[in-house]
């Protein structure tokens, strides 16, 4: 172990958290300072997590661990701590690399804004939000960070704070994302009742660790399913996956962050990372909060991959991928196929990043159009981009040998196959890779096929600055592939601590047929299907797709999602506004009744006082006073200065005295 | 006829009264300084006669205080006289009901 390289963890969110923070002390006009600022950040954090990388690959099970004392109080100690183990620094190098080419093609596609370097600030302060929960070796820590992440989310999905949409969909993503942290925040209360330490490792105490495990027992099903409720919300599983596809309306950069790099990534992440909590006492490894997960990602998985068909808009039909992917993710730890899970979330994070930043540059050449039934023709106006979206469909429609997504996509099916609890997941699977082909092939179709709509005519490929991480990405993508192959499954022992031998006949696999075919045959249907789209088709007009012409019923529903929003609408919003009501009308009328009611007896209390005082009080004083005067102008007579009268007095008296003596004796 | 003790007293009374009556009538400083004087001399005049009518035998007492009596009225009688001298001078008049600056 290498203390020096823990004790250091602490620099990863530091670096861009300081580029963020310089950035925002710039003046707006620093535009150039901004991007060499943010840059350079991630290019330290990128060169520090290969560092980080090649260190953790030489030992087997590596795991570098620095715990410190946060605060103590009465006897509670707090301690947080960072861990580099396979796990992190793998997401460290995929984050800081994906992170980097979104940057640079934010110089391009940002060029125009005016809130530029605002927008360079809020970028570095996410990528550092998420390389801090990497490596953060506590919940509570990691609880941090990933609450940061949400708010980094929040101020970039509403970067265009002047349009009402993206207002509404940035409280949209901040809103959904909190109902699960709230599980999440729960969990972690109850795991530390149990535990009594939220560290992760620490030397055989963490909750992750033998003995804490084994102070939980049984609770260990419902602390993990409170804190899959967190990853639910932040990676957009179902039922809180609405606000994904809102989240689209930050510029397409921030998308590519969210979907690939950070953010969705942090939910697969967290339960990658407190996997030991659910998979506490599994029997064949089954657990009853493991099966909870494979039913939430099929059900996603499918549900999204079905109403990705039915969008029009470019940016939405690759969120709901991304959906349908975590989903997937979700499915292979849920089965126990930890290890493909995050091969998954690692390959999905270069290739989403690709389609993600490709679109942006679709839109970018289109003038700011995103509807895809406007375009069309773009594959010989913008080769280059043409050429890298169709690597990053190939990969994410799976298809084998050369692309990354295609392996990772078989391992995580040949998990699910071998689930022993139902084999259903398995062909709800196969399902769900029939469909992305489909509506992959969908897009590049409506896209870059066909003669050039409305919006395509005018259409011009993007600046270097933006094509470059696009064919970094797209090398990436392949590169991965010879990464991940089965044929040497190096990174899959690195994650799982197996040891790993080279031997090429894995590659030919009976899932290699299966994923072949059925991915040959979701692109074939989509070809078949579409090969028209955008164009006159007998009776079909040129602006109705054409799933919705031979089937207009189940277009509604997939174009309208399922109608999930409305169900929302009608049912939890609809209680939250009644409920809203009832509170309203009870202030106003009860409670505030009740107060005025008060009021009036203060104030009859006060009427009555004010009339004794008035009438009682202030009167008897005023007569006294009067009296009194009126005595002392009646005795202030008797003293007029006449000596003769005071001498009469003196006499009078003496007489009166005599004569009382005189009656007395 | 020999005199009495009450022969004395009344003549005393009456010349008190006499006093009296002078110095809460007029309005000229100088009548009310002699009424007073003669209300002191009646006083003077009890003592005497208190003395002579006293049980044998007679220490000068009363004598004794009437002469200091006589005494502290001349010195009394020349302050006054002082004082109206005084007053004459500011206000230009002896009547003492123009005198009531000191009234409260």
């Amino acid at each position: 172990m290498n203390p020096g390289l823990a004790n250091n963890l602490w620099l990863f969110p530091a670096v861009p958290f300081a580029a963020a923070t310089v950035i925002l002390a710039l003046a707006k006009s620093r535009r150039k300072t901004a991007a060499v600022l943010a840059i350079v950040g991630q290019v330290t954090v990128l060169a520090t997590s290969i560092v980080a990388l090649l260190a953790s690959v030489q030992t087997d099970g590596f795991r570098a661990v620095h715990n410190f004392t946060w605060f103590t109080f009465g006897d509670q100690t707090l301690r947080l701590g960072f861990v580099l183990d396979p796990l992190g620094a793998a997401m460290l190098v995929m984050i800081s690399l994906v992170g980097l080419c979104i940057f640079v093609f934010s110089v391009g596609y940002m060029a125009g804004d005016k809130d530029f370097t605002r927008f360079f600030a809020y970028l570095s302060f996410f990528a550092g939000a998420m390389l801090g929960l990497v490596i953060a070796n506590s919940l509570l820590l990691l609880f941090i960070f990933w609450e940061l992440v949400g708010l980094a989310s929040y101020l970039l999905i509403g970067f265009w704070i002047e349009r009402p949409n993206a207002a509404a969909a940035a409280k949209k993503a901040f809103i959904t994302t909190r109902i699960g942290d709230m599980g999440f925040f729960l969990g972690m209360l109850w795991l530390y009742n149990g535990s009594g330490t939220l560290l992760f490792y620490d030397g055989g105490r963490g909750c992750l660790e033998s003995a804490g495990l084994a102070m939980l027992g049984a609770s260990a099903t419902f602390i993990a399913l409170l804190i899959f409720c967190g990853a639910v919300g932040k990676s957009g599983q179902f039922p809180l996956h609405v606000w994904l596809p809102d989240a689209m309306e930050g510029p397409t950069p921030v998308s590519a962050l969210i979907h690939a790099a950070t953010m969705v990534a942090a939910g697969v992440f967290l339960v990658a990372r407190v996997y030991p909590l659910f998979s506490l006492g599994a029997v064949n490894g089954v657990t009853s909060s493991l099966t909870v997960v494979v039913w939430i990602g099929v059900t996603t998985a499918l549900m999204a991959a079905l109403i990705a068909i039915a969008q029009a808009d470019i940016k939405r039909i690759l969120a709901y991928s991304t959906v349908s992917q975590l989903g997937l993710m979700m499915v292979s730890l849920g089965v126990g196929g930890v290890a493909a899970g995050i091969m998954h979330l690692l390959a999905h994070g270069f290739f989403k990043a690709l389609l993600f930043l490709g679109s942006g540059s679709v839109i970018h050449g289109c003038n700011g159009e995103q509807d895809i039934r406007k375009m069309g023709g773009l594959r010989r106006i913008m080769p280059v981009t043409f050429g890298t979206y169709a690597i990053g469909m190939v990969a994410l429609s799976g298809v084998p040998l050369f692309f990354s997504g295609g392996w990772t996509k078989e391992e995580i099916l040949h998990a699910t196959a071998q689930w022993p609890r139902s084999q259903a997941p398995y062909y709800l699977m196969l399902a769900g890779v029939v469909l992305t082909a489909l509506y992959m092939t969908r897009q590049m179709i409506y896209v870059f096929f066909g003669s050039p709509r409305a919006s395509a005519e005018h259409a011009h490929e993007s600046p270097r600055i933006m094509k470059m991480p696009l064919v970094v990405l797209a090398i990436g993508a392949i590169f991965l592939s010879v990464v991940l192959t089965p044929a040497w499954p190096w990174l899959h022992g690195y994650l799982t601590g197996e040891p790993v031998h080279f031997e090429l006949a894995r590659l030919i696999q009976p899932m290699l047929f299966v994923s072949l075919v059925l991915v040959g045959a979701g692109m074939a249907l989509g070809v078949w299907f579409y090969r028209k789209a955008g164009a006159r088709d007998r009776d079909r007009p040129a602006e109705i797709d054409p799933l919705e012409y031979a089937q207009p019923s189940l277009f509604r529903l997939l174009a309208n999602k399922m109608y999930i929003d409305e169900l929302y609408a009608c049912t939890i919003v609809a209680f939250a506004w009644t409920s809203a009501q009832f509170s309203d009308w009870m202030d106003r009328y009860f409670w505030d009744g009740l107060v005025r009611g008060f009021g009036v007896i203060g104030q009859v209390f006060g009427i009555v006082t004010a009339g004794v005082d008035e009438r009682g009080i202030n009167v008897g004083v005023d007569e006294s006073t009067v009296g009194a005067r009126g005595l002392g102008r009646l005795l202030s007579g008797a003293h007029s200065g006449q000596i003769q009268l005071y001498l009469g007095v003196v006499a009078v008296g003496m007489l009166a005295l005599l004569l009382l003596y005189a009656w007395l004796a | 006829m020999t005199p009495t003790l009450q022969a004395f007293l009344v003549v005393s009374a009456a010349l008190f009264s006499v006093g009296l009556l002078a110095a809460l009538s007029r309005r000229h400083a100088i009548f009310i300084l002699i009424g007073i004087e003669m209300m002191l001399a009646a006083a003077n005049l009890n003592f005497i006669a208190f003395w002579r009518f006293a049980p044998p035998p007679h220490p000068a007492t009363g004598v004794m205080i009437v002469i200091f009596s006589i005494a502290i009225s001349a010195a009394e009688a020349a302050v006054g006289l002082a004082m109206v001298i005084t007053v004459y001078r500011h206000y230009r008049t002896t009547n003492v009901d123009q005198f009531d600056q000191l009234k409260g």
